[in-house]
């Protein structure tokens, strides 16, 4: 009973998955009440569910059942009719919407259930933007097979960049490059330009200046500090995406 | 591990020019077919039964890759097979 959007991500782009995995998502939800409700009533409700709320995962989920903590950011009611509520839900990753429907249902009083979902977002993947379905991509590898076209199958998949784009980015010098796909920090020299507004502890992507993804990092400092200091580390890598040798080694006795 | 909502900041500071060499690396969008699919993701519009578990094999097996991954599982519970029985609070 669930559809939408699923961002796959293939080979090495693998690795760049927890770039979008804790991400907000959004969803369109259908909910069958069990009982007639008034309108105002189950408004009211709805609006409550809105901000901090706890959640006990459902019998049947993925996840080990303790009580968490998930913010629901908004909830737009679309569509009321006899005993179906349609609304749209945005939320923090690992709310349960199943859930999220029989808690309402609790607070009404009356009881209710999650008839039909919808994701219609989950990070920077939305559905007005390169959605691809299951036919879209067996077209374009029959196409690409067939013929030798790949126009298709290009547009089917996104660089592994696209994964980055809600992201907070440091953009490296050629020099730096390698040394980071090694596993190194990087240093303050290292950096061209950033995202202001980077805070310290914040998950940030490292790029190269051609706009390709190198790593995924921890910020060791603010991006006030990062601009003002010349020397000491500014990023600690977490996770390297880019492939070792694509630029070349920098460092060390023989380049000095 | 912070959650990262989809508001983008587009807001770049420059710290000191530099160039890139043409030589090493390719911008995201003009990498070759192979490296493409290498470095590449999929926003999928998942159907409604099978498991994203299932989609995911499926589009490893349509490009002949090894590895694919997807993030944030859509579940199906209530696959059609089970008739839908409410709960009543009474």
């Amino acid at each position: 009973m669930v559809s939408g959007i699923l961002p796959i991500t293939l080979e090495d782009a693998t690795k760049a998955t927890r770039a979008f995995l804790f991400s907000g998502k959004e969803y369109i939800c259908l909910m069958q009440l069990h009982d007639d409700i008034k309108e105002d009533k189950l408004r009211k409700v709805l609006k409550e569910f809105i901000g901090e709320i706890y959640q006990r995962p459902p019998l049947r989920a993925s996840v080990k059942r303790v009580l968490r903590k998930r913010t629901i950011y908004d909830i737009d009611i679309m569509e009321i009719e006899d005993r179906l509520a349609l609304f749209k839900v945005t939320c923090e990753s690992g709310t349960y919407i199943r859930k999220l429907c029989s808690d309402i249902g609790d607070v009404l009083g009356c009881g209710a259930h999650m008839r039909e979902l919808r994701r219609t977002r989950a990070g920077p993947f939305t559905e007005s933007e390169g959605i691809t379905t299951l036919y879209d991509l067996l077209d374009a590898t029959t196409t690409h097979k067939e013929k030798g076209d790949e126009d298709k199958l290009r547009k089917a998949i996104f660089p592994v960049e696209k994964a980055f784009d809600h992201m907070p980015k440091i953009y490296v010098k050629d020099s730096t490059v390698d040394s980071i796909c090694h596993g190194a920090s990087l240093a303050a020299p290292g950096i061209v330009k950033l995202t202001s507004g980077i805070e310290k502890g914040q998950t940030v992507a490292l790029f190269t200046l051609k706009e390709e993804v190198i790593a995924i990092a921890e910020a060791l400092e603010s991006s006030e500090g990062m601009v003002e200091k010349d020397s000491g580390l500014m990023a600690k890598t977490d996770r390297v995406i880019m492939l070792a040798g694509t630029y070349p080694k920098m460092w060390g006795k023989d380049n000095s | 591990m912070d959650q990262v909502s989809w508001k983008i900041n587009k807001d770049i500071i420059i710290k000191e020019e530099s160039e890139t060499n043409p030589d090493y690396g390719t911008p995201p969008y003009e990498r070759p077919l192979s490296q493409h699919i290498r470095f590449g993701l999929i926003n999928l519009d998942k159907p409604r039964n099978p498991s994203s578990q299932e989609v995911t094999s499926w589009v490893k097996k349509l490009l002949g890759i090894k590895h694919a991954g997807h993030g944030g599982t859509l579940e199906v519970l209530n696959t059609g097979k089970i008739p839908w029985c409410p709960v009543y609070y009474l």
